[in-house]
């Protein structure tokens, strides 16, 4: 495929939570709010860019048997790394996020990129397939995140839009997220049918 | 007592899937005939048992008599890794049609954030090892009930007419929805 | 990408040898690196909740923490908050057993004759909407819900329960468990600070 059409693939067509319904969840744990939904993204989108990278490069290197357990080591590397930078630098969302940041080794987003797409293909599209696919689950995490934030609390991203006491708390709780994001995906669809 | 508190807390109060958002891709996955969702429970719960004593003792002997806490990540992974592919080899020498019936959900188990996060939240809650083993073991049991409901009501959703858009997995979706509100009722018991 | 390696046994236990190594080297580099800041960040939320809710110190009341251990096994802490060697407030780190849904951790000042300066709300799993409302609740400025605020309130003087037990406290409005727990956690903060206060020169 050529790079434009790698680049925007992660966005609709192929997006991670809406069309192929990966990484459900941290998509359902942590979009409470916009910026929680979006921080997540971005602490993901990172992982899959760098995991991505180097197991494009040493893909070759590693014998068929061990490659899910070597990719899941690198993957987790990244990710202890994102943890520990997060829990230095942005506390705040690093609490927020809490245990969902080290279960992104186990988002099989990331995983099943690095065996679909990295391991057989170049730095460059790897690269770009990371950027994509981390890009749209950042953007697909923000708009649920968003929704629920709007409709539960009246706020988005922290700015009050209309008061609390008109908001239908349950979008805020469990209940809340699995049927904000089933309306979500449906309105997708919709979307892309038309 | 500390144990019914901790067993009906992780069973109903703080369900692994409908309260924690674990576990969610084979819920989604498994969970459309009542049988697979049987089997599979029976899987994740040998596993999560497992996995949470093992990483335990590392977490303990391993990681904060060295001062790696840093490895807990990467050493929780490889430990529940090994043992999906230990279940794989068990069950494909004891039961071949149950092997053959959860087909490529078996090695998922691996990437089911319901294991790696009850290890996690384990050493989080500071359980001793036998707390472990039995919030553990709740958590499974919570699972599979989460899981085997939704795939009584998920056989009866697909002989039901819906919207286009809201078929297979929106409609779930809002399904799960509503068990989770059921089991929110469940909160303030302990 | 052309060629493979063999998956012979030693190759494989080599390889993810060598994967597992490097990633170990590096995160080790890493926490090296970020454990400082991890730390600072980790003193600077306690001092924010401390803050929050003793007048202005000059101390660095985590250096002079003490504690008591509660029956429960869980601790309650004292930051003394000094301004030029006096003490202005003392930041308690309390908590109850008694909440709707368990354990509720508040961090409270008093001023040094045990009056409320005021309160943080630190650790709960109350019910979103209703006992969630501790926070902002107990200190509500609208001079008509006067008898719901416990600030510039001694619990020595004033009965620190909810109006329905008999207290001088209105309850939340539909989560009078929360709001009998936040109190007893309160309470339990003045005892422990009064009988510290009376123990010794702290």
């Amino acid at each position: 495929m050529t790079n434009k059409e790698n680049f925007l693939k992660g966005f609709f067509r192929e997006n991670a939570v809406f069309t192929l319904l990966l990484g459900m969840c941290p998509a359902l744990g942590v979009t409470s709010s916009a910026i929680n939904g979006l921080g997540m993204g971005l602490a993901t989108t990172f992982v899959l860019i760098m995991s991505n990278v180097f197991i494009s490069i040493f893909s070759s290197f590693i014998p068929d048997k061990v490659k899910i357990p070597s990719f899941i080591v690198i993957i987790a590397a990244f990710v202890t790394m994102v943890d520990l930078i997060m829990a230095g630098y942005a506390p705040a969302l690093h609490e927020q996020l809490g245990v969902f940041i080290p279960l992104i080794v186990v988002n099989c987003l990331v995983l099943g990129r690095a065996e679909a797409f990295a391991s057989k293909n170049q730095i460059f599209p790897s690269i770009i397939d990371g950027v994509s696919m981390g890009l749209g689950f950042s953007m697909a995490l923000t708009m649920l995140g968003a929704v629920r934030e709007l409709l539960g609390a009246g706020k988005i991203f922290g700015i009050t839009i209309f008061s609390e006491n008109y908001g239908m708390l349950i979008f805020v709780l469990a209940p809340g997220a699995f049927i904000a994001l089933g309306y979500l995906i449906a309105f997708i669809n919709k979307l892309r049918k038309a | 007592m500390e144990f019914i508190v901790i067993i009906i807390s992780a069973i109903f109060v703080n369900n692994v899937v409908l309260a924690q958002f674990l576990g969610i891709c084979p819920f989604l996955g498994v969970s459309k005939k009542v049988s697979t969702a049987v089997g599979m429970t029976g899987a994740v719960t040998f596993v999560m048992i497992l996995a949470t004593i093992v990483t335990y003792l590392i977490q303990k002997y391993i990681l904060d008599a060295f001062g790696i806490g840093f490895m807990q990540t990467i050493s929780f992974i490889l430990v529940i890794a090994s043992l999906v592919q230990l279940v794989e080899i068990m069950l494909k020498k004891v039961s071949p049609p149950l092997y053959q019936a959860l087909g490529v959900f078996l090695p998922l188990i691996t990437t089911n954030c319901a294991i790696l996060g009850v290890a996690i939240m384990t050493i989080q809650k500071d359980y001793n090892l036998l707390e472990a083993v039995v919030f553990s073991g709740a958590s499974a049991i919570g699972f599979g009930l989460a899981l085997v409901l939704f795939a009584g009501l998920r056989e009866h959703l697909d002989l039901v007419d819906l919207p286009k858009g809201m078929k297979g997995a929106p409609a779930a979706l809002v399904v799960a929805g509503l068990l989770a509100m059921a089991f929110m009722g469940f909160s303030g018991i302990v | 990408m052309a060629d493979k390696k063999e998956s012979t046994f030693i190759n494989m236990v080599l390889v993810l040898f060598i994967v597992t190594l490097v990633a170990s080297a590096a995160l080790g580099g890493l926490y090296e690196l970020t454990k400082e800041p991890i730390a600072a960040a980790k003193l600077a939320k306690k001092l924010k909740a401390i803050k929050a809710v003793v007048p202005e110190f000059d101390n660095n009341p985590s250096d002079d923490m003490y504690s008591v251990d509660m029956p429960s096994g869980d601790k309650i802490e004292f930051y003394p908050a000094k301004k030029g060697n006096e003490l202005v407030g003392t930041a308690v780190k309390t908590f109850t057993t008694n909440g709707f849904s368990g354990y509720i951790w508040v961090m409270v000042g008093f001023k040094p004759d045990g009056t409320i300066n005021n309160y943080s709300v630190l650790e709960h799993k109350e019910t979103p909407g209703l006992g969630t409302k501790m926070e902002p609740w107990f200190k509500q400025s609208d001079p008509a819900k006067a008898s719901c605020v416990i600030l510039g309130k001694n619990p020595g003087t004033s009965n620190l329960t909810v109006s329905k037990d008999g207290g001088d406290v209105d309850a939340i409005t539909a989560a009078t468990i929360s709001s009998r727990a936040f109190l007893e956690a309160v309470q339990t903060a003045y005892n422990e600070y009064s009988k510290q206060m009376k123990g010794g020169t702290k």
